[in-house]
């Protein structure tokens, strides 16, 4: 029983919000023409995929995917587009060309949903026999802790190693020759 | 079947998931800057952590494992990131221009 009249219409309709957000800002993200607007499309679409997880049990991953997705990696991508061009090149392949290489590429992503659509609606998926554990996020330190302790310790040393690589690769050039 | 209960419907998140990797695609083939392309990677990144929220959720046993995988995807996906943004720094700088067609040589 829920408390609000409605409820289950409240539900889908926001279920269809978070849907169309993310895949509206997945469009923006990949075919407008302004990098900028580019990157305001994958927050969209984080912001979107946040709402899924949480659709998905998982309020925890809600919140990682906005702190680390919107707060980090699409702050950085603008940091990037600031110290680079802002714009899309204007296009300077003929319009033979354009069509041929778009349309080619929309034929490609269209085989690609459908078929990989068809498989997650037609394919056999089993339920599970019995469910352990409740995913809690006590649970999921736990297991952090000890079965994916290497994995754990192997990301950190991933970050590092990518933050090391990152500042040495972007402070070669600035020397004074 | 229940337009209700389309929350709880496996398929609606996996078709999305799909769409999220279609786009992410199209982006990588018919984007021409390094930054274009580097955003349309992260689109097909997020199609591979839906994907594994919506098969954790609906049918593994353990509700946990898929949680953890998609926290690793998060974090090698920043590390990409990082990584990425700087080469792209970096050859703006030598080229002054992050158009993929303008970067065709090596050892510039």
């Amino acid at each position: 029983m829920s408390a609000l009249p409605y409820a289950d219409f409240i539900l889908l309709g926001i279920f269809a919000l978070v849907v169309g957000v993310t895949i509206a800002g997945a469009l923006i993200a990949a075919l407008s023409t302004r990098i900028i607007r580019g990157v305001s499309g994958l927050m969209m679409c984080c912001v979107g995929l946040s709402g899924l997880y949480y659709f998905l049990n998982s309020p925890f991953l809600a919140l990682m995917e906005i702190l680390i997705y919107v707060g980090a990696v699409c702050v950085t991508i603008v940091f990037g587009v600031m110290l680079s061009e802002p714009d899309e090149p204007a296009q300077q392949e003929t319009r033979r060309h354009t069509l041929l290489w778009g349309g080619s590429a929309l034929l490609v992503c269209l085989a690609i949903v459908i078929g990989i659509a068809h498989l997650g609606v037609s394919g056999p998926w089993p339920e599970p026999a019995a469910r352990v554990g409740d995913g809690s996020v006590a649970a999921i330190g736990v297991a952090l802790l000890t079965t994916y302790s290497l994995p754990f310790e192997l990301i950190s040393l991933v970050l590092l190693v990518a933050i090391l690589g990152a500042l040495v690769i972007a402070r070669s050039g600035r020397t004074k020759e | 079947m229940n337009l209700l209960q389309l929350h709880q419907r496996p398929a609606v998140f996996l078709v999305v998931a799909a769409i999220l990797l279609a786009v992410g695609i199209y982006g990588l083939i018919r984007r021409r800057t390094l930054i274009g392309m580097l955003i349309a990677g992260e689109l097909i990144f997020s199609a591979a952590s839906l994907n594994f929220m919506a098969v954790n959720r609906f049918f593994a046993p353990d509700p946990a494992v898929g949680q953890i995988v998609v926290l690793f995807i998060m974090g090698l996906a920043a590390a990409e990131v990082a990584i990425a943004l700087s080469i792209i720094i970096a050859v703006y700088r030598n080229y002054r221009s992050i158009r993929s067609n303008d970067i065709s040589e090596l050892k510039g």
